[in-house]
Order: structure tokens, then C-alpha cells, then sequence
């Protein structure tokens, strides 16, 4: 584990792979809410942890630096289930990668369980892990102007929901209803990071 | 609508609702956003009896004409430009009376990029996460002003019993920014590294609320391959494919990809938010506190 000064107030905290960067954010988490940490804001990502508005950063820096990275965080809370129609315009272009028909992308999509590893973008998207690394798939070598919204996509080990209509470059297999951001709801963001995902399949036939 | 109102009869290029932002939110994807010259803004809010908390107007360049419909107080800060009242010139950076129904003005900048225009009671537009800020990058709080929108207003504080007077900064000649180095340095090139704090830049006139971009030498990494998207701080320089450094303003990304080679103290980022495009930038290394 490095950490790394960003700015006065803040560490960047590197670790070896998504599934650390997730460990470490729930650990983190975990220890500001028994009020062992004082942090504004904790920001996982791919590879990092970001902790901003530290008060004493170089004394957290070198905890950390000896510190091991926490095992796996427990599967912790509900899981949210999204409901999908595995109807995008690129499922064919998916399966075709994956090497498998596109009914099976939709099975094997809806039969992962997935985490939150992090969100960006734009309010409410989140990354969800949890596909075996054998189904990566590129961006678009092109991306769309505009993709819908509850658009469901794919891209690098990831898979992601448009929260609104937006310019974007993954893999579009399927649509959902679910309102992903919703800033009058409490929480407004229906996935934060470390939130549990799945997908089931509803198909076209039971859509009103 | 009560009579506690703001009729917006010009809205100008760009003028938004602003506060203190929301941070908090950013594991969401959800920018800070806020006013980019806080110390402006807060004094605008002193000079008419606000609350610090309160929400401001922010212009660029060309600022904008209100006509409130209940009497109030309004003070102009920031950019300094002429301010008039049903076409009579009134005090900047001072609290002016203005009587329902009478037009403010608020001119072109003279100096600098916004100004900020804060009414006693406050831009009372619904909060979203806890803010009133319009954030330009993620499209939360209200829209940019249009001409003809109506804004609420808040009911204005006991009277505050002494006019506050601040002092404030001349928008620069020259922007210097104290750049901390990292934390990915280590993807430029010694000679980049050497050049980002020893060449000028100038502030491109693609500058935004997301960012301050710059024209001069083009920074070249040491090496290829791309970042993991990391999180992002307010005031990190971050260097996208073409080697020109954006410093990252209110509204920016919670994550990016490109390497941030430094991170601009906090304290000079309100002079980054006035440095016109063409001013001349140099990046000025620091020792972390």
C-alpha cells in the first residue's frame, strides 16, 4: 500500500488491484463512522483511494505505508436488484467477444453478483465489478452522441448504468427502469460505492 | 411567487446561482461545484447582511441586469465593472439600496472574469444536496440564468448594524500559482517537470467553471499507457494527452485519467477564477506543508 500526498489536505492510496481498492474503501469507511478517521471526502476509484480534507496527512501516510491491506470486505447489506432487458444495440458485438450467443451474455450477466468498486462520470454512475476478467471488453471505437438513459453498458471489466442520457462509449447490452439518481429522493444516488448489484432479466414480453 | 423575487432582464454570457458548494459527494460523482472567487463572494454577502451560507449570483465578463420586485440591498464584489441603478451609476463593492421595481445593472468586468452580485435575504432556489449552486459539469442545482427567469429571495437577516468594507484583490497582471508536485510526476518527463514550474503559460480562453486550461509548452510524459481513473482534488493540475495543464476549478470531474503533475494551493485558486485568457501563468513550486 502507497500513499501518496495530493496537495496539503490530501493522500492518494495505491494498491495493487480493484478488489484492494475496494477492501481498503470499506475499511476506511469503517473507521471514519467509529470516528477513528476525520476525512471530507473518500473517494475509491480503480486502483486508489482518495482521501481529502485530512487534517494531518503525512501522519496517515506513514500509518499506512505500514499498515496491510485489509482482507475482503464482508458482503455486507442488501442487494440491490436492477431490472434489465437485455436489449442493447451492441449485445450481438458483446457475445460475438465473449465468444458465446446473446442469450448466454444475458445469462451470465444476470447470474453475476456485482459490487460497486466506485462512481464518476457523472452523478450516479457507478462501476460495478464482478466479471471474470475473461469477459473485458474495449470501448466503442467510436462512442455514441447521446446513449439513453438506463442504458446498461460494458466496458473494460466493468459494467455500468446511464443514469441519464449522456455521450458515452460502452457496450450497450440492455435497458433498465430503475432510476438511478433521483436528487429529491433520499439518497438521491440508488448505488454508492460498495453497494451489492444484480441484474435480472425481464423479458421483453413482460414490459408493459 | 411572493414579492420577495429577482426578475432577470439580462442574464449575460454566463451568470449562475452560487454558494459553497456541496461538497461531501463526491464517491457519487458529484462535484463540489461553489463560487470559484469564495472570499468575493462571501464579502458580497457581508456587504448586504447574508449569512456566509447564503447564494450569490456569479457573472462572467459581461454581468448581468436584475429588477428586484421588493426592495432590498445588493452588493456587487469581485470583477470590477460599473454598476448602475435605473441607469445612474452606484457604488461596486459597497451595499447599495435598490427599490422594488428599479433596474440594476450590473456592467461589463473592467478587470478579472466574475463578479458577484448578492441581494439581502439571498437567491432562495431549491437546494439540491444540501446546495444552491448551479454545477456546470454535472447539470445539478438550477440552470444558468435566462433572460426573463424569475429568482426567489430569502427574507433578509436583522439589519446589520456596520457597512463592511473589504479589501479586495486586484484580478492579477500576472497569475502565480504554488504548485505542491504530484502525486504523478513521475509520468512526466524530467524536462516537463523542469518546464511546468519554470515556463510561462498563458490562460486559454477554453478556461470554464471545470477548469483553467493553458497554452504554452506542451508537457510530454515519460511514459505511455493510461492511469486508472483516480480521484480527483479542487486545484489539481492534471495534463490530458496534449501536454497543456487544466487546473482543476469547483465544478470539476470527481475522477480522472490523466496524470495530475501538482496541486495549486487552495488560497490561489480565487485569482485563477479572475486571470482573463492571455493572462500569463506561472506555476511556482512549493514544500507541502
Amino acid at each position: 500500500m502507497k500513499a501518496l500526498p495530493v496537495g496539503d489536505n490530501a493522500l492518494l492510496v495505491e494498491v495493487a488491484s480493484g478488489e484492494e481498492a475496494q477492501a481498503l474503501h470499506a475499511e476506511l469507511v469503517r473507521r471514519r463512522a467509529e470516528g477513528s478517521l476525520t476525512v471530507r471526502e473518500i473517494v475509491p476509484a480503480a486502483r486508489t483511494v482518495l482521501l481529502d480534507g485530512l487534517t494531518d496527512p503525512a501522519r496517515l501516510a506513514s500509518e499506512l505505508a505500514a499498515a496491510e491491506v485489509p482482507p475482503e470486505p464482508p458482503r455486507a447489506g442488501n442487494v440491490i436488484e436492477l431490472p434489465v432487458r437485455y436489449d442493447g444495440p451492441d449485445l450481438a458485438d458483446v457475445a460475438a467477444l465473449w465468444g458465446v450467443r446473446e442469450a448466454e451474455v444475458a445469462r451470465i450477466h444476470a447470474s453475476t453478483e456485482f459490487r460497486v468498486a466506485f462512481c464518476g462520470f457523472a452523478p450516479g454512475f457507478g462501476y460495478l465489478a464482478g466479471l471474470p476478467s475473461r469477459y473485458d471488453v474495449p470501448r466503442r471505437a467510436t462512442p455514441r452522441t447521446a446513449v439513453p438513459a438506463g442504458s446498461v453498458g460494458l466496458a473494460g471489466p466493468y459494467t455500468g448504468v446511464y443514469p441519464r442520457s449522456s455521450p458515452g462509449g460502452w457496450q450497450l447490452i440492455g435497458t433498465t427502469d430503475a432510476v438511478l439518481w433521483d436528487h429529491a429522493r433520499v439518497p438521491a444516488a440508488l448505488l454508492s460505492p460498495g453497494t451489492r448489484v444484480r441484474f435480472v432479466a425481464t423479458g421483453p414480453e413482460r414490459t408493459s | 411567487m411572493t414579492d420577495r423575487a429577482l426578475s432577470v432582464v439580462r442574464a449575460g454570457a454566463l451568470t449562475t446561482v452560487q454558494d459553497r458548494g456541496r461538497p461531501g459527494h463526491a464517491h457519487l460523482g458529484v462535484p463540489r461545484s461553489g463560487a470559484l472567487d469564495q472570499p468575493a463572494a462571501g464579502l458580497a454577502n457581508r456587504l448586504v447582511g447574508n449569512r456566509p451560507e447564503a447564494a450569490v449570483l456569479e457573472t462572467t465578463l459581461n454581468g448581468c441586469a436584475v429588477r428586484p420586485r421588493s426592495t432590498v440591498t445588493v452588493a456587487v464584489t469581485g470583477a470590477p465593472c460599473r454598476v448602475t441603478m435605473d441607469g445612474r451609476a452606484v457604488a461596486w463593492g459597497a451595499p447599495v439600496r435598490v427599490p422594488a421595481g428599479a433596474l440594476l445593472e450590473v456592467g461589463a468586468a473592467v478587470l478579472g472574469v466574475r463578479s458577484y452580485v448578492a441581494v439581502s435575504g439571498g437567491v432562495t432556489v431549491e437546494p439540491v444536496l444540501g446546495s444552491r449552486s448551479t454545477d456546470l459539469l454535472s447539470r445539478l442545482g438550477p440552470p444558468p440564468l435566462s433572460d426573463g427567469a424569475v429568482l426567489p429571495l430569502g427574507r433578509p437577516e436583522e439589519p446589520h448594524t456596520h457597512v463592511d468594507v473589504g479589501p479586495q484583490p486586484a484580478p492579477p497582471a500576472e497569475l502565480v500559482l504554488r504548485v505542491t508536485p504530484g502525486p504523478r510526476d513521475d509520468w512526466f518527463t524530467p524536462e516537463a517537470v523542469r518546464a511546468f514550474t519554470t515556463r510561462t503559460f498563458r490562460v486559454s480562453s477554453a478556461s470554464n467553471r471545470i477548469g483553467l486550461r493553458t497554452e504554452g509548452p506542451a508537457l510530454e510524459r515519460a511514459r505511455s499507457g493510461e492511469l486508472p481513473s483516480e480521484g480527483m482534488v479542487l486545484g489539481a493540475v492534471q495534463v490530458p494527452p496534449d501536454g497543456r495543464p487544466v487546473v482543476f476549478l469547483a465544478d470539476h470531474p470527481t475522477t480522472g485519467g490523466y496524470p495530475v503533475i501538482g496541486v495549486v494551493r487552495t488560497a490561489d485558486l480565487p485569482a485563477a477564477a479572475q486571470a482573463v485568457p492571455g493572462t500569463p501563468v506561472r506555476f511556482v513550486a512549493v514544500r507541502r506543508r
